[in-house]
């Protein structure tokens, strides 16, 4: 069966465009093609910068016939819907038409034989659609063309299209089709300095192969092959070590059509700048790779460079521009790291006062600000020194303000660490300068000394907080601060670092805190908002009392945050709460991932009143484990057994069964055993849950299997007495209630 | 690179040989070669042959040099890279051509760079220009590793698409010219082409000026009168558009698109000056951007219902 053959030669295509390019240009033909009904056998796809390529190969030659029956209007039916039928299938009269009959009647049948048309002509409709409606990123217009509405748009400029298609053994044809003045043809070109002549080319092999000998490796898994194997041997050769980086592997292998790897060097003396600024200057810059020393593991003064030419001088040109543009690079990261050491981290501070962290957050250094208050208010609950915790929040940010950071971002923090250790501060201190953005992502290291958790839960309990005080929560697929990230991240140390925290009320103050804050810059005439306010409105809060009856009982301030704007305190709470739920959405979002039942999550959160993160994971964790047992699966069923019998009861009724049962009313001996386990059970299982001994909770309630079972098997709750049957309800209800010491089952799935 | 030059003209020797190769090699394609625009820019497209002229659909190819101030990029004439004034070498093609891509290598021959011996390469770089309401795609042009021009093909300049498509060159002069001339700071390079007495050297020429504007920019440009400039030129700006608006018996036409853009562009430049004072926090500089975008947006529908702009 024949192949089909395709090249879009375009100007230079992104890097980081190609692999999903090529991919979309091969998943659209073939889905395309088979939706027509031309089965291929295989197809592949290939990006340099200058092409996307696909070749398809044991396309059948046409699409199959298709044979249709169409059923018309009934014999002798009205003459326009006769004609409608006609014009329709295309019969010329109604004498090409068979009748059918049925139940309802005769009725025209017209029966339609499409024939399959040729696939060439089929690929020459589908292709101009694919490139005119191709999902690039980013896309633009050119050329004389752009003058009029409806031009091509593509990456870059797209100079010509191959398209052939026909057998292996035969010459092909071209599939004529052309797109914004660009024909179809079966001419390609080479490298652009190595090679530039047209080529002709008729099917996949010859056309690879071509490409070959003008310089061009199609393949990019090849590129990168080549590029990995000539890097690590050059370095080898030398002594020394590449250090891999598959990302910029990947970027270089879309620079080149014709990977020439060198290795330049660079002098010394840049050696004593951090490794990794020389690594992000030598990367990110000259989309260069760096070795190391196997001896040390220390970075060497080398790099090593992919050009995309075999040069007429052996590369030496190459080689020494790049070397001298590494070394005005390295020169300049230098320079900004030996003038970052100049100053001390703290006397970058005023600077902040200037900078707007956001617009309703106030400055930085007022975040800053309360960042080191709630690190110190941390720092007790998670082991760590006040005072370095204090210390460590106070400097964690100043490298924002360095030079080398202003340069390269990514060393954020890890810059903040070099000077924190250069100017002589405590090793945790310093450490927490880096890991307080920890963790950064799913795959991120969570910070564990204690110095470093305490900050890193400071910075993201501020920003979680004050997004929350003005109201800015993340939407749907709109998070700009990364606020999931954040929270995410404060659920893993937590959990990580096994911390017990309570939250409700300290979100509350938090909050409060800032929302003070925010007032006070708003209203600084008005005099100095007293703490004492903020903590008035919490206890009261937490004491559940109505702000607004109490209000002679409040300070001035109190008065004027909580009465004179009533909605002000409530906003306070509700912002807490949602926060709060934020938490618990990103919880269970979490556990899903690490592969834990949802409807144990719900089952355990149902219980209302769960703020301690690591608690409810332990409580999860022990409820699977007992649901996996028969007398959990049993308990689980009676337990469900019970629930649906009342709902149906209390429904029929319409009232509930709460309330102790009257043990006078037992008669039968399973009622009065089963009243008697529900009663230990209850006692032991809140007893084990008090001393957070879930899996002790969960052995308690396996001992309510037996007497459950036993009260089914033999109890009938619908007695003809109306007393004992309310009173069996009522026992129900007590088994529901008694696993509510460990979770809520009827959330719990089968 | 041309054989019959003498030795002081050449690119490899001499700063100013290599703008005059430059502007040799684009005259003898067609363009028209223009002197630098009398106003501070921070760069070559904020001259109006390059900003207003990509705009409507008459053709225009045009190359120059312009000067281009970035208060914020002075170093008191101390970094070897940075200025706070260099040159641009500018180049608009509109329509851009088919073949912009290999014009643009045969004029780094005419300057003499040999693509078999250097590493050419066009590496993705979207050009935006917030202040213009300007946007294109295009490729930062690296030979042996170094950023030596920009090519942008235009999408939308001052709000309004572009019909057709402009394609725009921009050679950064200084580093070209280290790069050719095998020097590491800009102060080093030969400005005139000779040697010995006659030798002038880039710190002959600019070392001082550089002091001097860093102090300027940096640390006296008069804040309270630059924000009084800026609130000046906006009003301007907007005073003359609305001055420039009239309706002929079948159109509406503009009468003062040119002078009016003079203005946004001075509101440009004192907004880095005061950017460089650091006198702009990071929520006023976005309003400041935007107020700048607004004047240049409408000064490119003024500019399009002009004769050049192409009012039909």
């Amino acid at each position: 069966m024949p192949d089909l053959l395709l090249e879009l030669f375009s100007e230079e295509i992104p890097a980081r465009m190609q692999a999903k390019a090529a991919d979309d240009l091969r998943r659209m033909v073939t889905d395309k093609l088979v939706a027509e009904g031309l089965v291929y056998e295989g197809a592949k796809a290939f990006a340099t910068p200058r092409r996307i390529a696909l070749t398809v190969h044991g396309i059948p030659v046409r699409q199959p016939d298709l044979k249709e029956e169409r059923r018309g209007p009934r014999v002798g039916g009205p003459e326009p819907a006769i004609q409608g039928f006609l014009k329709a299938t295309g019969l010329s009269s109604l004498s090409e038409a068979k009748i059918q009959s049925d139940k309802k009647g005769d009725f025209y049948i017209a029966l339609i034989e499409k024939p399959g048309r040729a696939a060439i002509d089929v690929i020459a409709e589908i292709l101009p659609v694919i490139i005119r409606t191709f999902p690039w990123p980013k896309s633009m217009r050119w050329g004389a063309r752009s003058a009029k509405p409806g031009s091509l748009n593509w990456v870059r400029p797209l100079h010509a299209i191959t398209a052939t298609f026909g057998l292996e053994t035969e010459e092909p044809d071209v599939v004529n089709f052309s797109v914004d003045g660009i024909e179809t043809g079966q001419t390609t070109y080479g490298h652009r300095f190595l090679a530039p002549a047209a080529i002709n080319v008729r099917r996949f092999e010859d056309y690879e192969a071509k490409l070959l000998d003008a310089k061009v490796v199609l393949d990019p898994e090849r590129r990168k092959d080549s590029i990995l194997t000539d890097a690590k041997q050059l370095a080898f050769a030398q002594g020394f070590e590449l250090v891999e980086d598959q990302n910029l592997l990947d970027e270089v292998a879309g620079l080149v059509e014709w990977p020439v790897v060198l290795m330049g060097s660079f002098d010394q003396e840049f050696l004593s700048i951090p490794a990794e600024v020389i690594r992000a200057t030598i990367r990110n810059n000259q989309k260069c790779f760096v070795v190391s020393d196997p001896k040390t593991g220390k970075l060497a003064n080398k790099f090593i460079l992919v050009a995309n030419i075999e040069a007429t001088d052996g590369g030496k040109a190459i080689v020494a521009g790049n070397e001298r543009v590494i070394r005005a690079r390295l020169s300049d990261a230098k320079f900004f790291y030996e003038t970052d050491l100049k100053t001390k981290l703290e006397d970058r501070l005023p600077k902040f006062e200037q900078i707007v962290f956001h617009e309703k957050l106030g400055t930085q250094a007022e975040r800053i600000k309360r960042i080191e208050r709630l690190a110190a208010e941390i720092a007790p609950l998670v082991g760590a020194d006040v005072a370095k915790a204090k210390r460590a929040a106070h400097l964690a940010k100043a490298d924002l303000l360095t030079e080398v950071v202003g340069e390269f971002p990514e060393v954020q923090g890890l810059m903040g660490k070099y000077y924190a250790l250069a100017q002589g501060e405590d090793a945790s201190v310093a450490a927490a300068c880096e890991e307080h953005y920890k963790p950064q992502g799913p795959a991120d290291r969570v910070p564990t000394d204690p110095v470093s958790v305490a900050v890193a839960l400071a910075d993201k309990i501020d920003t979680l907080v004050g997004f929350w005080a003005i109201d800015e929560k993340p939407t749907g697929s709109k998070d700009p601060y990364a606020l999931r990230r954040a929270a995410l991240g404060v659920i893993r140390i937590l959990l990580e670092n096994e911390i017990r925290f309570d939250w409700s009320e300290r979100l509350l103050s938090w909050i409060g805190e800032l929302v003070r804050d925010i007032y006070q810059s708003l209203y600084s005439s008005g005099g100095t908002i007293p703490g004492a306010a903020i903590g008035q409105l919490v206890s009261e809060w937490t004491k559940g009392s109505e702000l607004s009856r109490g209000e002679t009982f409040f300070s001035e301030w109190t008065r004027k945050l909580a009465v004179e704007n009533p909605a002000f305190f409530p906003a306070l709470v509700e912002r807490a709460q949602s926060l709060l739920s934020f938490f618990a959405d990103r919880l269970k979002v979490q556990l899903r991932e690490q592969g834990a039942r949802h409807d144990l999550v719900d089952a355990v959160f149902a219980l209302g009143g769960q703020d301690d993160l690591l608690m409810i994971v332990r409580r999860v964790e022990a409820l699977g484990k007992f649901l996996d047992s028969d007398d959990g699966k049993n308990l689980l069923a009676g337990t469900k057994r019970a629930s649906n019998i009342l709902a149906i009861e209390e429904k029929k009724d319409k009232r509930t069964f709460d309330g102790a049962p009257d043990a006078a009313l037992y008669s039968l001996a399973e009622e009065k055993a089963l009243a008697k386990a529900i009663g230990e059970v209850k006692a032991e299982a809140s007893a084990a849950v008090a001393k957070e001994d879930f899996t002790g909770a969960m052995s308690a309630m396996a001992k309510l299997r037996p007497p459950v079972d036993a009260f089914f098997d033999k109890v009938r709750v619908n007695d003809e007495d109306a007393k004992v049957r309310e009173n069996r309800l009522k026992l129900l209800n007590e088994i529901r209630s008694a696993t509510r010491a460990v979770a809520d089952f009827s959330k719990i799935q089968d | 690179m041309d054989a019959s030059l003498p030795a002081h003209m050449r690119p490899d020797r001499s700063f100013q040989g290599l703008i005059l190769a430059l502007q040799r090699y684009w005259a003898d394609y067609g363009c028209v070669i223009l002197q630098p625009y009398d106003m501070e820019v921070g760069a070559g497209t904020f001259h109006p042959a390059t900003t207003l002229r990509a705009l409507g659909p008459k053709p225009w190819n045009a190359a120059y040099v312009q000067p281009s101030r970035r208060p914020k990029d002075g170093r008191y004439g101390e970094n070897p890279n940075r200025l706070q004034h260099y040159y641009q070498f500018q180049v608009i093609l509109k329509p851009s051509p088919p073949d912009l891509q290999e014009l643009y290598l045969k004029s780094l021959a005419a300057i003499g760079i040999d693509s078999a011996v250097h590493d050419i390469r066009f590496v993705e770089d979207d050009w935006e220009s917030p202040t213009l309401g300007a946007w294109g795609l295009g490729w930062e042009c690296w030979c042996d590793g170094m950023e030596v021009s920009q090519f942008t093909y235009f999408q939308q300049v001052a709000g309004v698409e572009c019909a057709p498509v402009a394609g725009e060159l921009t050679y950064g002069l200084e580093r070209l010219a280290c790069y050719l001339q095998g020097v590491d700071r800009i102060m080093d390079l030969n400005f005139n082409g000779r040697e010995g007495d006659q030798k002038v050297t880039y710190r002959d020429v600019f070392f001082q000026a550089e002091q001097e504007y860093s102090r300027h920019n940096f640390e006296h440009a008069d804040t309270a009168m630059l924000f009084e400039q800026f609130k000046m030129a906006e009003e301007a700006c907007k005073k003359y558009l609305a001055a420039g608006w009239r309706e002929a018996s079948n159109r509406r036409e503009h009468l003062m698109a040119l002078p009016a853009y003079d203005q946004c562009i001075k509101a440009s430049h004192v907004f880095n000056l005061l950017d460089a004072r650091g006198v702009i926090s990071v929520t006023e500089r976005q309003s400041y951007i935007f107020r700048v975008r607004e004047l240049a947006k409408a000064c490119g529908e003024a500019w399009v219902h002009t004769e050049a702009g192409g009012v039909a």
